[in-house]
């Protein structure tokens, strides 16, 4: 059998969906009301789930309370409370939809050393999820952010 | 291929303790959950199975037939119990969310399996809470 864990966190932020490139019709053609100036918010909700073998020690995957500080040390610390587009640097240059959103905080999670980290799912609101798994090679998510934090 | 999910609570009491450990190990490892008076949860098991429905009956399997599975099999065994002491599945292994799901797989699976024609258990989802969860899946999904 396969088993994975799963914990949920939530956090609200703000965004605001445009391209500096582009006319603010275009933009409001495309992003709709996400494109409004001043921006806007969400609560976000954050599901992280891990994978491996039970430590027959401790009966766990993972330990909650190493999976809770490193999630708040590497993504609530700045992300609750936050505007995406101006204090999240990943988002300097990208657009921060939900999918994107999904991809930064993977990226930010995937050098968790107790357990595999296998899925992030956000909740933008209670109707529109998304979410990112992990490829089943080595990643090259993983492979990227390793590569950019060794030589930062 | 069609997946049918059943719904169940059960609340249980347990702690964590290995006897392994020092006091203070198993404090730092542990945490609240150290406690040896113990403490309780509200699991939510979510059951599902997967298989084409008979054509005689339309159905995977018959609901009152996994519910008296369920019943049996889950709620008569782990419903206001303390897991540690109460299930001897259990018996030397830690009783997180974890060691419970995989013990609630060996159970369901050989229960629910004769019961099935086309089709067999796909996955279990355990709350502990509702922002704590376990999957169990067969190998390979």
């Amino acid at each position: 059998m396969k088993l994975s864990l799963t914990r949920r966190y939530s956090f609200p932020a703000s965004h605001r969906l445009s391209r500096a490139e582009w006319s603010d019709a275009e933009n409001h053609r495309v992003f709709g009301k996400c494109a409004n100036a001043h921006g806007h918010g969400h609560n976000y909700a954050l599901e992280v789930t891990v994978t491996g073998s039970i430590n027959p020690a401790t009966g766990m995957i993972a330990n909650l309370t190493d999976l809770d500080s490193f999630v708040r040390a590497r993504v609530l610390d700045d992300f609750d409370h936050s505007n995406l587009n101006e204090q999240i640097p990943e988002f300097r240059d990208t657009i921060p939809t939900t999918e994107n959103l999904c991809r930064v905080i993977f990226r930010r999670l995937s050098r968790f050393s107790h357990a595999r980290i296998e899925r992030v799912r956000i909740e933008e609101t209670a109707k529109n999820s998304f979410e990112y798994v992990a490829e089943t090679a080595p990643s090259r998510e993983t492979a990227e952010y390793e590569f950019q934090e060794e030589h930062s | 291929m069609i997946k049918l999910t059943r719904k169940l609570e059960f609340s249980a009491a347990h702690f964590y303790h290995n006897p392994k450990f020092s006091a203070e190990e198993n404090r730092r490892i542990f945490g609240k959950c150290n406690n040896r008076h113990g403490h309780g949860h509200n699991y939510v098991l979510e059951v599902t199975v997967a298989g084409e429905p008979d054509p005689q009956t339309g159905m995977i399997l018959d609901l009152n037939e996994l519910k008296e599975i369920l019943d049996r099999e889950v709620t008569a065994r782990f419903d206001h119990r303390h897991l540690n002491y109460d299930v001897s599945e259990l018996a030397g292994k830690i009783p997180t969310c974890e060691e419970l799901v995989a013990v609630l797989w060996r159970i369901l699976e050989p229960a629910i399996a004769p019961r099935i024609h086309h089709g067999r258990l796909d996955h279990l989802r355990l709350y502990e809470s509702p922002d704590l969860f376990v999957d169990c899946s067969r190998n390979g999904q």
